[in-house]
């Protein structure tokens, strides 16, 4: 009989760094020790504390392990399993939270996830996603059974609109409006496609949907397709997400083992089924039109709208396309009413959002917060603060679309509208968090060389226009900018944005327009003063050793990969400038702060 | 599946199988489990109980846990039950059998087995 449940997180970050090896470790010494009988191993989607991979959480008393490693196994079976003394030195101790000695706080406790509300993401972590069982003892397929059998679809949609549920893909269109139109629409033929192709540099919180829950996406999109009159579905899945596809593909086929999918749903006469397509990594497809257009077949380019694919969709139909967060959302609205969702939230902007936390921060991972919570009580609790004692500069949402948002904006409470008052975007939920190192320009470029690469060269504005701007700002970084180019910078983004014929050009400019708007000084820095005020563009930071300061330790000499320090033991070195690739290592050696970066 | 009552008979029976997951139920047994316990027989008086609780569907409200030495090692096998608002019961030398009485007359019936408990035995 089993008396206790040991969760390994099979999430994306935590396989990785070795869950999967460490499943196989703990099975192994469980059957040696005679506990297999005992306990049971399952393994789970991401529990979203990826910097502490591999996790373990063990149940009944919930104790959370970080950081395990196989040599840890035996400990853990031999003290915590067998005896029941938990190992204190793996245990993940919020440090800011006090103990009392022998006892450890909840889960639930921990600044990272006390301020946490999980919707999208209430299953993983929590259940086997390859398990369909589990998620039926979840509630799973409730929403779906009450739809079919007590709701008509005006009803459904009209719960959808009072919910306020919108798109989290990033556009944040109103799911209910949409579905709307995909239903009003008449034809014989219709579809549901979910979006799971998520391309922003530094968001994988789609990816952990699908990875720990899939059986919720599929719910929701035949919850989707008897609202609209479809039955036939596609999930646009990258194929650079293999965990993901695979467990989508057990989730499918044992949906339709229960009759989940197929025909005469819940003995109705509701049919409806799901294929999967594989994306190949086109961060264009992830705008709706490409993705449709490369789902039938076509080289992945978007067309113009209107007509909107709820009007003219996939092949030609009425489809509606939703987003993977989006569609996580539905059964539990469903289920728990329109009220209770739209009691999270800020006004226009209901719900919860999960945001994939990157960059220059404690806690690297995965949280889900109510809509309206501040991007301090992002950055500086739940996301344990920006390490190294560094201050924070701005944060970055939205990804190539999005912007930055500055330090003065920091208790800005984030929802959609909010964010684009600020000049940024909700995006899909990528933050990236950065710290005084970084430099603004330097970040506009990064995300400008990622658009001009992604460009699918359908329109001139993107094509021609993105390309004009990251030379543009090359040649600033290179410290060789005029500030007529700064102004020709502006007024390109100002023309792309509004001339781009899909979301993807539209927003290319976002980065750039961003920094102008609240780091203008840095450009100037860079135009005028030839300087990088972050230290990071090649071209105009210089190192140098203070005589005075530099005790001859040699410490820099022989880090230095070039060869560009010379000096005598106990005599003072220098850096000759010439053979210089400026890598810093030299900074990062000297014990006496004795080499400045200008 | 074709209806809806063969979907929440499928989830009532799963939903035992995870409750485990659920954090801790409203009542806590805990089987000392140190060198001593396990050398005075503490395994299977611990399955025992996760035996016991299973069969009587309690895994939603009992959690069965262990624990480290508490110091009175001849007693073992010691087990510990606590409920909110209730005073911890300590019953000692327990058996499997015994188990199934604690069940019986204190997780199902409320009244804890006094015969079997620290106070008692000392005595």
């Amino acid at each position: 009989m089993i008396r206790s449940h040991v969760l390994i997180c099979g999430g994306t970050g935590c396989t990785s760094s070795g869950s999967v090896a460490l499943k196989e470790a703990l099975a192994s010494e469980l059957k040696a020790k005679g506990l297999d009988e005992e306990v049971k191993i399952v393994m789970t989607g991401c529990f979203g504390l990826c910097a502490l991979g591999p996790i373990m959480i063990v149940y009944p008393d919930g104790t959370f392990y970080s950081r395990v490693t196989i040599n840890d196994i035996p400990e853990i079976v031999d003290e915590h399993l067998l005896k029941g003394r938990i190992v204190d030195r793996l245990v993940y101790n919020d440090t800011t939270v006090e103990v009392e000695e022998g006892a450890h706080i909840s889960l639930n406790d921990t600044t990272f996830y006390k301020k946490q509300k999980r919707v999208a993401l209430r299953n993983c972590g929590v259940i086997n996603p390859e398990v369909v069982d589990e998620y039926i003892a979840m509630d799973g397929y409730q929403a779906l059974g009450k739809v079919l059998t007590e709701m008509s679809p005006a009803q459904v949609i009209q719960l959808m609109k009072d919910s306020g549920l919108r798109g989290r893909g990033g556009g944040g269109f109103p799911t209910g409006m949409k579905w709307d139109f995909a239903a009003k629409s008449v034809s014989d033929k219709k579809y549901v496609v979910c979006n799971a192709d998520e391309g922003d540099p530094g968001a994988f919180m789609d990816r952990s949907v699908l990875e720990g829950d899939p059986h919720a996406v599929i719910e929701a999109m035949a919850i989707a397709g008897y609202a609209i009159g479809a039955d036939e579905g596609y999930i646009y899945v990258r194929a650079e997400y293999p965990i993901a596809i695979k467990r989508l593909t057990i989730a499918i086929a044992q949906a339709r083992e229960y009759g989940l999918l197929g025909k005469d749903i819940f003995s109705t006469s509701f049919n409806f089924d799901i294929q999967l397509r594989f994306g190949a990594g086109a961060f264009v497809c992830g705008e709706e039109t490409a993705l449709l257009t490369s789902i039938e077949g076509n080289r992945g380019e978007p067309r113009p709208r209107p007509p909107f694919p709820a009007v003219k969709g996939l092949f030609g139909q009425p489809t509606i396309i939703n987003n993977v967060e989006t569609f996580a959302n539905i059964p539990q609205i469903i289920l728990k009413g329109a009220e209770w969702f739209a009691s999270m939230g800020t006004e226009k902007s209901k719900g919860t959002k999960v945001f994939a936390l990157g960059g220059k921060i404690t806690h690297t991972g995965l949280v889900e917060i109510p809509m309206g919570t501040t991007l301090r009580e992002i950055v500086e609790e739940i996301g344990g603060g920006v390490p190294n004692g560094k201050k924070f500069k701005a944060a970055q949402t939205g990804g190539p679309s999005g912007g930055c948002i500055p330090a003065s904006h920091i208790d800005t409470p984030i929802d959609y509208d909010n964010l684009i008052a600020i000049g940024s975007m909700m995006g899909s939920g990528g933050l990236i968090v950065m710290d005084e190192d970084n430099c603004m320009v330097d970040i506009a470029k990064f995300f400008l060389e990622f658009t001009v690469d992604e460009s699918c060269g359908k329109c001139t504005p993107c094509r021609i226009g993105t390309r004009r701007m990251l030379e543009l700002l090359t040649k600033i970084t290179n410290g060789n900018g005029t500030l007529e180019d700064i102004d020709h910078l502006e007024e390109l983004a100002k023309h792309i944005k509004a001339t781009a014929l899909c979301g993807l050009g539209q927003t290319a400019p976002n980065p750039v327009l961003s920094t102008l708007r609240y780091f203008r000084d840095e450009y100037i820095a860079h135009v005028v003063e030839k300087r990088c005020p972050a230290g990071v563009c090649k071209n105009l930071v210089s190192y140098e050793i203070v005589a005075d300061k530099c005790k001859g330790c040699t410490a820099c000499r022989r880090a230095c990969p070039v060869g560009a320090i010379s000096g005598e033991v106990k005599q003072s070195h220098i850096i000759d400038k010439n053979k210089c690739i400026k890598c810093g290592v030299c900074v990062t050696k000297c014990k006496f702060d004795a080499i400045i970066r200008k | 599946m074709k209806t809806l009552a063969e979907l929440a008979a499928l989830r009532d029976k799963m939903k035992d199988k995870v409750a485990l997951r659920e954090g801790t139920g409203e009542k806590r047994i805990v089987v000392g489990m140190a060198t001593c316990g396990i050398a005075a027989g503490a395994r299977p008086v611990l399955n025992a109980f996760v035996v016991a609780i299973n069969e009587a569907g309690l895994t939603g409200n009992v959690t069965v846990t262990q624990t480290g030495c508490i110091g009175i090692c001849q007693y073992e096998p010691v087990v510990e039950v606590y409920e909110s608002g209730k005073e911890k019961v300590t019953y000692v030398k327990m058996t499997s059998e015994k188990a199934q009485k604690v069940i019986e007359e204190h997780i199902k019936g409320g009244r804890p087995v006094k015969e079997y408990t620290i106070g008692e035995i000392k005595h």
